[in-house]
């Protein structure tokens, strides 16, 4: 479905200090670098996956995903979505892709969603009565009831980033890229959105792309990660697997009835936190069982529990590694 | 898909960008404000005329009433020949929103000619007051050839062609340039000087007069302005309606050049 081969996308940037001395010596010198915002990648996404697109800030994640809808030419190398080549946008591209930005927005801002709507219809040459059955869809998923009819400047970002995706599925779209979908949403509307995201998928079939600084969005909605930094993909694979690459240890936290002795708990694993009644360590996976057993057996064990690092702190870790490795080179 | 599918969706094109133009009825009555230069420039060419005559080419006088219905006349033409996307295309290429029209199955100059376009009835509506006083007042200074009144619309349609595509070519020339405002206020001010909207071409020297012959900007207000008060029979308008379309032209390949070489430049800013 979409394939990415040796994909580069370099810009010449012009570089000046601050200052008026500065400023003049440009007028008549100008300095350019070369910023390599996507540094060649390979990359092959069947029809109907879900795929995490992770990395730190400027690794190149939305830069990738404007270079796969057509909106950046690239530098060299190449990417085909379902055969076609986005830069040359032809129609029947455009109508089975939708590139969604969190922080950019198709809605009309001094008119009702219902108008975006109905322009969409018109564009992307939606037969009425499947524009009438899908609206009413979106609209029931999204509980976007009275939403529709109010300007959209009236709308708080929750409700906006709704009706914003509804507008972006009305054509019902076969390639969705989202850009950071629920920045800035509240808790429960992340949860209600990538809810809304997986059902689109599992029911269309879509192929889905996502970019995200939310972890959680990416843990509850992709199988599979991409993991690009600096340009460079480092990952590509199931998200257990990455977690596991970088952070082979599990985390146990233990609460105890009674006091147990830091060096007591160490014996188990390292700690990472320790009061009187409670601990949290790091244990490798294979020690686990023997861990948990020497626990049971040794110590006042009130609870325990058994759980994955967060994946903030995977992801933390894997770009700090990354950072210090290019920072050594 | 099929050819020209794109074409099927102007009625909703248009009839959203009229409901975008109610929405910003204010804005744009302040925008006609500002665009009451004409009536202005009519104030003091009447005055001028009353206390000294005005000679136009072949010696034709220019007195109080010819300048009332050319300015009037001037004014109507400039209300219905407007067009913004110079402005538009500008602020989206810089801000990154251009993005999203390119994700629509739909060329995107042809979405801001329907955006700009849809504004005309709007401005029809603030001309009509303007026409009623021009009717009223100077109804014997306007054509009464009925032909020549046929290829009005012709000329309109070109003026606003020409208008549009200019900035178009201009807007896209923001993908090449930090930006290409400064590029329309050049535009805008020779526009100023030789389409006739501050003082009728046939005031000018004959040397001037034939330069501005070859300009575009004579063909986005004079050539509708001279129709409608009589000063062409349709035997002179023929060939200028040809040089009118001419410019039209190529100001379309111009305009659509720039754009296809610019937008391979277009960095999507944001996001």
């Amino acid at each position: 479905m979409i394939r990415v081969t040796g994909l580069k996308k370099h810009y010449r940037v012009h570089k000046r200090p601050p200052g008026l001395k500065a400023a003049i010596r440009s007028l008549f010198k100008r300095e350019y670098e070369i910023v390599k915002a996507v540094d060649g990648i390979d990359f092959f996404i069947a029809a109907g996956e879900r795929v995490g697109f992770l990395g730190p800030n400027g690794a190149g994640k939305t830069t990738t995903l404007k270079m796969a809808s057509g909106l950046l030419y690239p530098t060299s190398g190449e990417v085909t979505v379902d055969g076609h080549t986005p830069q040359k946008r032809e129609n029947d591209f455009l109508k089975k892709i939708m590139l969604v930005m969190g922080q950019k927005q198709q809605l009309m801002w001094d008119l009702p969603p219902a108008d975006t709507y109905e322009l969409n219809r018109a564009i992307y040459d939606v037969p009425r009565p499947e524009y009438t059955k899908r609206l009413k869809e979106l609209t029931e998923l999204l509980e976007l009831g009275e939403l529709v009819g109010k300007p959209t400047r009236q709308l708080s970002l929750g409700e906006r980033m709704k009706c914003e995706l509804a507008g972006a599925l009305i054509h019902g779209p076969k390639v969705l890229f989202l850009d950071e979908p629920t920045i800035g949403l509240d808790v429960s509307m992340q949860v209600a959105m990538r809810d809304f995201i997986r059902r689109y998928n599992e029911e269309h079939g879509a192929t889905l792309i996502l970019t995200s600084h939310y972890m959680d969005d990416v843990a509850a909605l992709c199988p599979r990660v991409i993991v690009i930094d600096k340009g460079a993909l480092s990952f590509d694979g199931r998200l257990e697997d990455l977690v596991k690459r970088v952070r082979p240890e599990k985390r146990l936290t233990l609460r105890f009835s009674t006091p147990v002795p830091r060096e007591q708990v160490a014996e188990l694993g390292t700690v990472i936190k320790h009061e009187p009644n409670e601990a949290v360590l790091l244990v490798a996976q294979a020690s686990m069982n023997a861990a948990v057993a020497k626990a049971l057996a040794t110590m006042p064990v009130q609870d325990l529990n058994v759980e994955n690092p967060p994946l903030e702190e995977v992801m933390s870790e894997l770009f700090s590694r990354s950072r210090a490795a290019r920072e050594a080179a | 898909m099929k050819p020209f599918a794109a074409f099927r969706a102007v009625p909703t094109l248009l009839r959203i960008g009229f409901a975008e133009a109610v929405a910003y009825r204010a804005e744009m009555l302040v925008w006609v404000f500002a665009t009451t230069m004409p009536l202005i420039m009519m104030m003091l060419w009447t005055t001028v005329a009353e206390v000294a005559p005005v000679m136009g080419k072949g010696g034709r006088q220019w007195g109080s009433g010819a300048f009332i219905a050319y300015f009037l006349s001037v004014f109507i033409v400039r209300q219905l020949i407007s067009a913004w996307a110079a402005w538009e295309i500008n602020f989206e290429v810089r801000q990154g929103m251009l993005s999203m029209r390119l994700l629509r199955p739909m060329h995107p100059v042809l979405a801001y000619a329907m955006s700009n376009l849809a504004y005309m009835p709007m401005r029809a509506l603030v001309t009509l007051p303007v026409l009623a006083i021009l009717l009223v007042t100077e109804l014997s200074r306007m054509t009464t050839d009925w032909r020549v009144w046929l290829l009005w619309p012709l000329a309109m349609l070109g003026g606003w062609l020409i208008t549009f595509f200019a900035n178009v070519a201009i807007g896209a020339m923001s993908f090449f340039l930090d930006s290409s405002i400064k590029v329309m206020d050049v535009w805008l001010a020779a526009f100023f000087v030789f389409s006739g909207y501050l003082f009728p071409l046939e005031l000018f020297p004959e040397w001037l007069r034939v330069a501005a012959q070859w300009m575009p900007f004579r063909y986005q207000i004079g050539l509708p302005v001279e129709l409608m008060t009589g000063q062409l029979t349709v035997e002179a308008a023929l060939p200028l309606l040809g040089k009118q379309f001419g410019w039209a032209a190529i100001l379309i390949v111009l305009a659509l050049s720039l754009w296809r070489g610019g937008i391979r430049r277009f960095q999507a800013f944001g996001g």
